[in-house]
């Protein structure tokens, strides 16, 4: 009996899309199973426990809530929160109503982001970034005074500049879900609501800077990379070593000949692969630290990828002949012909 | 078969008159237009003694501009060099000290800003790609032309404006400024 229920999946149909997932599944999971029409998650983070639900980015409009009970909900919900039920209907991009509501929740994220993009080291890879161009409106309408604070180095690695968070809390679930002990939280409520270490205490931890990684936008950079190069202007490259504390698999990040920057893989949705150490980050920064494994995928969409070139197809294998000798009796049999 | 366009024409091959055989009257025709340009207004102009003036929108040689207060624009977003087609320009970002604060508007700027000009092709994407109108291509100079290659590759020495302009277009004071043209006493325009 406990086994049927194992097996039992449900079908949840979004933009038309049908997928049978298990029970338990979330709305974004499913989304991101077809692979089409994928709603953005600023804070939720499939790696962390319990993050997501703070960003409102991944609102969907679920207009069949199930089988049983067709009845839509009344209110736009969060994808990453939001189970499945047997036979529900959602609507994400064919939605115009969550269209709208979803520039509506870029405009309040980016109502005190300082958009110093120009200066800021995330930009290229910033998911602010691509939400704003992707779902945000062209200008704001917000005219007064952005909130401002000075940068905290966290530690000699780690800088943060509380200015350029969104308060995702995904650095928060890193350091109590990879740390031992919980290292930095959120101060203050509300509006005044800040990411700090408060007394400006250094994080001490091995694996500290994965929340460089986790960080949606510029609000979490890597000191060592700090006004290095624009990252379109480097070559990502899949790399490994043989490291006690984590797997060692990394993307290093190369500008001619030199490691400007390490970061843990990332996959299609922007999450690490896996979480790597600070010694990988930031001490191991020679080519010879590393064996390679080959140029990092970059989407063709990304700003990364100008000037980055990959063979679209595989490369055709031209059969050798086993030997061009004279002897050998091909040869001969081609003189015979031309002869 | 009938022809597409509507267009097509057939050669005829018509017997040449005697007027056209004796071809004077064609040749006297082709020397009268040659000696009406002899009078008419000249079209060209004696370069470099006298330039003809630029029209607003002329893309010459590029400006880094500064802002009011006199703080160069530029924070190195590298826009303008990831826009260029001709992949001419290079930059090196560095960040703002305290003592340089009145000299760079943002926390960020570059350090080292170089234009090949052997590459660019005036293209102006760099103007339209940059986020804080800090390159623009000047309506007021042409790149200079010069003996030696590696003296192509303009810095920031040659880029910056000395004095701030308000215009963009226009640089304010430079080695390649109209100003400095005209206190060469040579130049005057004919326009």
């Amino acid at each position: 009996m406990e086994q049927n229920v194992q097996e039992e999946l449900w079908s949840v149909t979004i933009d038309g899309n049908e997928i049978k997932v298990k029970p338990g599944t979330t709305v974004l999971q499913a989304a991101r199973m077809i692979g089409e029409n994928v709603p953005p998650a600023m804070c939720y983070y499939s790696k962390l426990e319990g993050s997501g639900g703070k960003c409102r980015t991944c609102l969907v409009k679920v207009s069949q809530g199930s089988t049983k009970d067709p009845r839509p909900m009344p209110k736009l919900v969060a994808s990453c929160r939001t189970t499945v039920m047997d036979g529900m209907v959602v609507q994400n991009t064919t939605s115009p109503e969550v269209k709208e509501a979803r520039a509506g929740v870029v405009e309040f994220l980016l109502l005190n982001h300082p958009l110093d993009c120009p200066i800021c080291d995330q930009a290229g890879e910033c998911h602010l970034q691509d939400l704003g161009y992707e779902h945000g409106k062209q200008k704001t309408r917000y005219e007064f005074k952005r909130r401002t604070f000075e940068r905290i180095d966290i530690g000699p690695y780690i800088q943060l500049h509380m200015t350029r968070c969104i308060l995702c809390y995904r650095c928060v679930f890193t350091c109590d879900q990879i740390t031992n002990e919980r290292v930095h939280g959120i101060l203050n409520r509300g509006d005044a609501a800040e990411i700090s270490t408060y007394i400006e205490k250094a994080i001490d931890n091995d694996f500290s800077g994965n929340v460089i990684d986790v960080c949606p936008v510029g609000a979490l950079t890597d000191k060592t990379f700090r006004f290095k190069s624009r990252v379109w202007f480097t070559k990502p490259v899949q790399a490994s070593c043989n490291c006690g504390k984590c797997s060692g698999k990394v993307t290093l990040w190369y500008k001619g000949e030199e490691v400007i920057r390490v970061t843990a893989r990332k996959d299609q949705w922007g999450e690490v692969e896996s979480f790597i150490c600070n010694t990988c980050r930031f001490e191991r920064k020679k080519t010879s630290d590393w064996t390679i494994e080959g140029p990092t995928h970059v989407d063709n969409k990304s700003v990364i990828s100008a000037n980055h070139y990959e063979l679209k197809y595989d490369q055709p294998v031209i059969p050798q002949k086993t030997s061009l000798h004279a002897d050998h009796p091909s040869f001969k049999e081609d003189k015979k012909l031309l002869n | 078969m009938q022809s597409l366009s509507g267009r097509k024409k057939n050669v005829v091959n018509k017997k040449m008159t005697i007027g056209e055989k004796l071809y004077l009257p064609a040749i006297i025709g082709g020397m009268f237009v040659t000696l009406k340009h002899f009078f008419g207004k000249s079209k060209t102009v004696k370069y470099p003694e006298v330039k003809r003036n630029f029209s607003e929108n002329y893309r010459g040689l590029h400006v880094l501009k500064k802002d009011d207060t006199g703080a160069e624009r530029c924070t190195a977003c590298g826009l303008c060099a990831l826009s260029c087609p001709a992949e001419a320009i290079t930059m090196t970002a560095a960040e703002r000290t305290k003592e340089d604060k009145g000299l760079y508007r943002e926390e960020k700027y570059a350090a080292v800003y170089e234009i090949n000009m052997l590459r660019c092709i005036f293209c102006g994407l760099c103007e339209e790609a940059c986020p804080k109108q800090a390159i623009f291509l000047t309506s007021e100079e042409i790149a200079p032309a010069n003996y030696d290659r590696g003296d192509f590759i303009f810095g920031k020495d040659k880029l910056v404006e000395k004095q701030h302009h308000p215009v963009g277009k226009i640089r304010g004071g430079g080695p390649y400024s109209k100003e400095h043209y005209h206190q060469h006493g040579k130049n005057k325009s004919i326009f």
